[in-house]
């Protein structure tokens, strides 16, 4: 009656580990339940794994337990005297003061059991009870001559009852799970038993927690999970070029290097910010300063910062803001021509409509597009800087195009969010003109000119160009302040006056600098004077200067622009002065004495307390001028017509009598008509 | 008086702030600076209660707390009207109200002025956010039987693959797809951890974005419909949560946006 009865015990349980198969072969005969098998197991010396590792150091409860059990000649004694449990538990476990707490512990989990009478109850509650069935706990230990321990054990009858009332016990099952230690055990010891791990006492815990775990697992299917690799691995490889010195370069030219390098401290730089709050995590800053050196190494760079990260909806984008050494922006024709395709294209619209105009010559319309406005030269106004981007630190450096006008005038008008793939369609109204790798160059334009502010003083105006340029609304260079003199953080956060814009305003017409889209060369300006006229009426937009103050900002209704606070009041002494822009949420900047750096987290876009309504439509234009020449005539009315009638007999009967004044009166009959 | 800094609130339905550890570095833009997490490490009960902060350059100091009463509904309905950023101050007093002709009448009959303050607002907004956007893993939450819900002992985390979609999120409220799925839709799901509404079905769609971060080894979700609001989980792990960095207002923008 062996197998019947394991079943109802060991439901989840997989097959049993080999040691427990050949033990059931020695006992077989025997009556045994789950838990008794697992109990005396570790007495079979030859089998058990576990003490042949280490006998003192494998020693579960169960172990404990089946040492009472079995190792003493009369183990109820030991189970059921309290002075003699306490002598055993030293006995066995000499000094191991962990273990024999266990094992105690244990042992008072049986305590209920000892206060009983070791007969008579079990006898009462045989007669009581009658036959145990099957599916009863205590079926099988009763049945006469069918027990284990009957050359050993005097008294057999009682030790079964301790038995089966401590498995009464484990059996209740918990009012709040449902579960039962009994079967809880009976699972956990067939998988360690199936996995055989090393050190099981040391991840019993876990594998308690394991084993519960699982019942919230589904098993849906028997299909093998793919084999996955481990995300982390993934990640690795992908960081590893990262950890790689460079082989190209050798030690001569770092050493070279060492004394001025483009690379910017991310690190410190993030330390500064990171006492307001603000930045990414250590590992992501270091990863990034790993891939700006690796973009140094790579491109003829000059200066390096790391701008900030935009967020988007499948990747973020990591920017660096760069600028070449003169004489490298060479290389940058081929993108110039890329973008020279969208004046190719209206081009070739006209050229298709004249073509057209020839055969039948529909209407024409009197739609003249607004002249294209020319990008800035690279290295100058919106295009000052040239940006890197990379969805995660170690993959490439993807460059953006220069900026052109109209995208900075579209992306005004539009708020989307960004997706994190550069080549994604921006679909928007007005149309974008340009993918998400334009939309994102322009709003890195936007958000730089709004944002990028500096401790005044520290820039100053070059003095041999200040004059030159100054009639064209502001100098766009500066240079660094050599007897700059920090001002202190109260200051510093007082008054916005001590900051200054040190990127040029983008105005409306989406340039730096302000271009007459009418102007046209020399030759061009003398053949067009006279329709020039009109346009020329045109203001010419002038924004602030450079190196303006902050207090001149605009607030957004009543918000002011910015915020300004200490990094701390506890400790002002070393008080890091913290900037928030409020009209670029995520835009901030800190100075402290003469380091100060401006930075960038957000999805890219504009406060504005109002929501945002796309712009409508224009109205249907006129699809032709309505003139006398295409209107239809009125039909004659019958009145008419017979006049008309009787004008031309007579005029026939006329000119049958006149032949010599034919003509005249010919013309006279039509203008009547 | 200036709008100095901005509106804060801070919630965590689990952890302390060792988990916050965790999430801390991954909230672009903001986190908590060491200062405030110190201070805020002084608020009593905050492991267990929700927390509310407002911190304010100057006027609250983030080492007094006060608990906030719950908020009511109608302080929601009035909230939800209000635009515009926070003052930081809580005894600010929004008057103008745009309120349509009916409510205006219920409330002058009530004898009540059409005024709310900031503090109201922010009990409000938070309760709007929680309802909105708090979101629990799969599994972190079961139901018994008899119909309580009580935290899931046995959470160990979501897998990998199961972390990466929006179906093993629920939001932490009253489900209210739940009742309008067929019985089709319904048959795949457990009802003792499938109990709310999942993300998936969230509108509009894509409102939702999934980061793995830390290499992989962090899952991220932020909501775009509360712009501020990131959560995280560590998979094969209990560690979960959210917090909400952000101005307080919804993105009203968000079907132009995406």
């Amino acid at each position: 009656g062996f197998e019947p009865e394991r079943d109802p015990y060991q439901p989840q349980q997989s097959e049993p580990g080999p040691a427990s198969y050949e033990y059931q072969g020695v006992r077989q005969g025997s009556d045994h339940t789950g838990l008794r098998k697992s109990i005396s197991q570790p007495e079979a010396p030859d089998q058990d794994p576990y003490q042949e590792q280490d006998q003192r150091g494998s020693v579960g409860w169960t172990h404990a337990l089946g040492r009472a059990l079995h190792q003493s000649q009369t183990p109820m004694q030991h189970l059921y005297h309290p002075r003699r449990r306490h002598a055993l538990g030293q006995d066995s476990h000499q000094a191991q003061e962990a273990r024999q707490s266990m094992y105690q512990s244990d042992a008072v989990g049986l305590d209920p059991y000892q206060t009983q009478e070791p007969k008579n109850p079990y006898q009462a509650y045989e007669r009581a009870h009658g036959p145990y069935q099957p599916h009863e706990p205590g079926y099988g230990l009763h049945q006469p001559g069918h027990s284990p321990y009957d050359d050993q054990i005097p008294d057999p009858e009682s030790r079964m009852l301790a038995i089966q009332n401590a498995k009464a016990y484990l059996l209740k099952s918990s009012t709040t799970s449902g579960l039962n230690l009994y079967d809880h055990l009976a699972n956990m010891l067939t998988k360690i038993l199936d996995e055989q791990p090393t050190n099981a006492v040391d991840i019993i815990e876990n594998i308690s927690k394991d084993v519960k775990w699982a019942q919230f697992q589904k098993k849906m299917d028997t299909l093998r999970d793919e084999h996955e690799i481990l995300p982390t691995f993934e990640a690795a490889e992908k960081r590893k070029a990262l950890f790689l010195k460079a082989n190209g370069e050798g030690d001569e030219e770092l050493e070279e290097e060492i004394g001025e390098t483009p690379l910017p401290n991310v690190m410190e730089t993030a330390f500064y910010f990171e006492q307001a709050g603000i930045g990414l995590s250590k590992d992501e800053s270091y990863h990034i300063f790993l891939a700006l050196k690796k973009l140094i190494s790579v491109q003829p760079i000059q200066t390096c910062r790391f701008w900030g990260k935009i967020l988007g909806l499948e990747m973020n984008y990591i920017i660096a803001e760069v600028q070449y050494h003169e004489g490298e922006e060479e290389e940058e024709t081929e993108e110039e021509e890329v973008i020279e395709e969208g004046g190719k294209r209206k081009g070739e619209v006209e050229d298709e409509d004249e073509e057209k105009e020839k055969e039948d010559e529909p209407p024409k319309s009197t739609y003249k597009p607004p002249p294209v406005i020319p990008k800035e030269e690279n290295g100058t106004g919106a295009n000052k800087y040239v940006y890197f981007v990379c969805n995660e630190p170690g993959k490439p450096w993807v460059k953006l195009p220069p900026v052109t006008p109209a995208q900075i005038v579209c992306a005004r008008k539009i708020k989307k969010f960004f997706t994190g793939r550069l080549d994604a369609p921006v679909v928007s109204f007005p149309p974008f003109p340009g993918n998400e790798a334009n939309y994102l160059r322009a709003q890195i334009a936007r958000i730089s000119a709004g944002t990028h502010i500096s401790p005044i003083g520290f820039y100053q105006f070059a003095e041999e160009e200040g004059d030159e340029e100054e009639g064209e609304g502001g100098r766009d260079t500066y240079e660094e302040n050599p007897d700059f003199q920090p001002l202190s953080v109260v200051e510093m956060v007082d008054s916005l006056s001590t900051w200054v814009h040190h990127v040029q305003n983008i105005l409306k017409q989406g340039r730096c600098v302000w271009l007459n889209p009418f102007q046209k060369s020399e030759e061009e300006e003398e053949e067009e004077e006279e329709k020039a006229e009109e346009p020329d009426e045109l203001q010419q937009e002038i924004g602030p200067p450079l190196l303006t103050p902050l207090s001149e900002d605009e607030g957004i209704q009543n918000i002011p622009a910015w915020t300004a606070q200490p990094s701390t009041n506890l400790i002002p002494q070393y008080a890091v002065a913290i900037l928030q822009s409020n009209r670029w949420p995520g835009a901030y900047a800190f100075a402290s004495g003469k380091k100060f750096d401006n930075i960038y987290f957000g999805w890219g876009h504009k406060y504005s307390p109002e929501n945002h309504s796309p712009a409508l439509p224009p109205p249907v234009q006129a699809e032709y001028p309505s003139g006398p020449e295409i209107t239809e005539t009125r039909d004659p009315t019958l009145e008419e017509e017979l006049a008309f009638k009787a004008a031309k007999e007579e005029a026939l009967a006329a000119a049958e009598e006149e032949d010599d004044e034919e003509d005249v009166e010919d013309d006279e009959e039509e203008d009547d008509d | 008086q200036g709008p100095a800094f901005p509106f804060l609130a801070l919630e965590e339905k689990r952890g302390d702030w060792g988990a916050r550890g965790v999430s801390s570095g991954l909230l672009e833009g903001a986190s908590l600076c060491p200062e405030w997490c110190g201070k805020a490490a002084l608020s009593p009960g905050l492991q267990r209660a929700r927390a509310c902060v407002v911190l304010v350059a100057g006027s609250l100091n983030c080492v007094e707390w006060s608990l906030l009463p719950p908020a009511t509904e109608e302080m929601v309905a009035q909230a939800e009207q209000l635009k515009g950023r926070f003052q930081g101050d809580p005894s600010f007093e929004y008057e103008h109200i745009e309120i349509n002709a009916a409510d205006a009448e219920r409330l002058f009959e009530d004898g009540k002025e059409p005024m709310i303050k900031e503090e109201a607002r922010l009990l409000a907004t938070i309760e709007q956010i929680d309802k909105a956007v708090g979101i629990i893993p799969r599994g972190a939450f079961v139901k018994t039987p008899l119909g309580s819900v009580h935290e899931n002992r046995n959470f160990e985390g979501l897998s990998l693959t199961e972390a990466k979609k929006l179906s093993s999120y629920f939001h932490f409220t009253e489900p209210f797809n739940l009742k309008n799925k067929t019985l089709l839709e319904k048959a795949d799901l457990d009802p003792s951890t499938d109990f709310l509404d999942s993300l998936e079905h969230d509108i509009p769609q894509g409102s939702w974005t999934v980061h793995l971060e830390k290499g992989d080894t962090v899952v991220v979700l932020r909501s775009l419909l509360w712009l501020g609001l990131t959560f995280y989980h560590v998979p094969m792990t209990k560690q979960y949560g959210y917090v909400y960095f952000g101005t307080g207002e919804k993105n009203f923008d968000l079907p132009f946006m995406l």
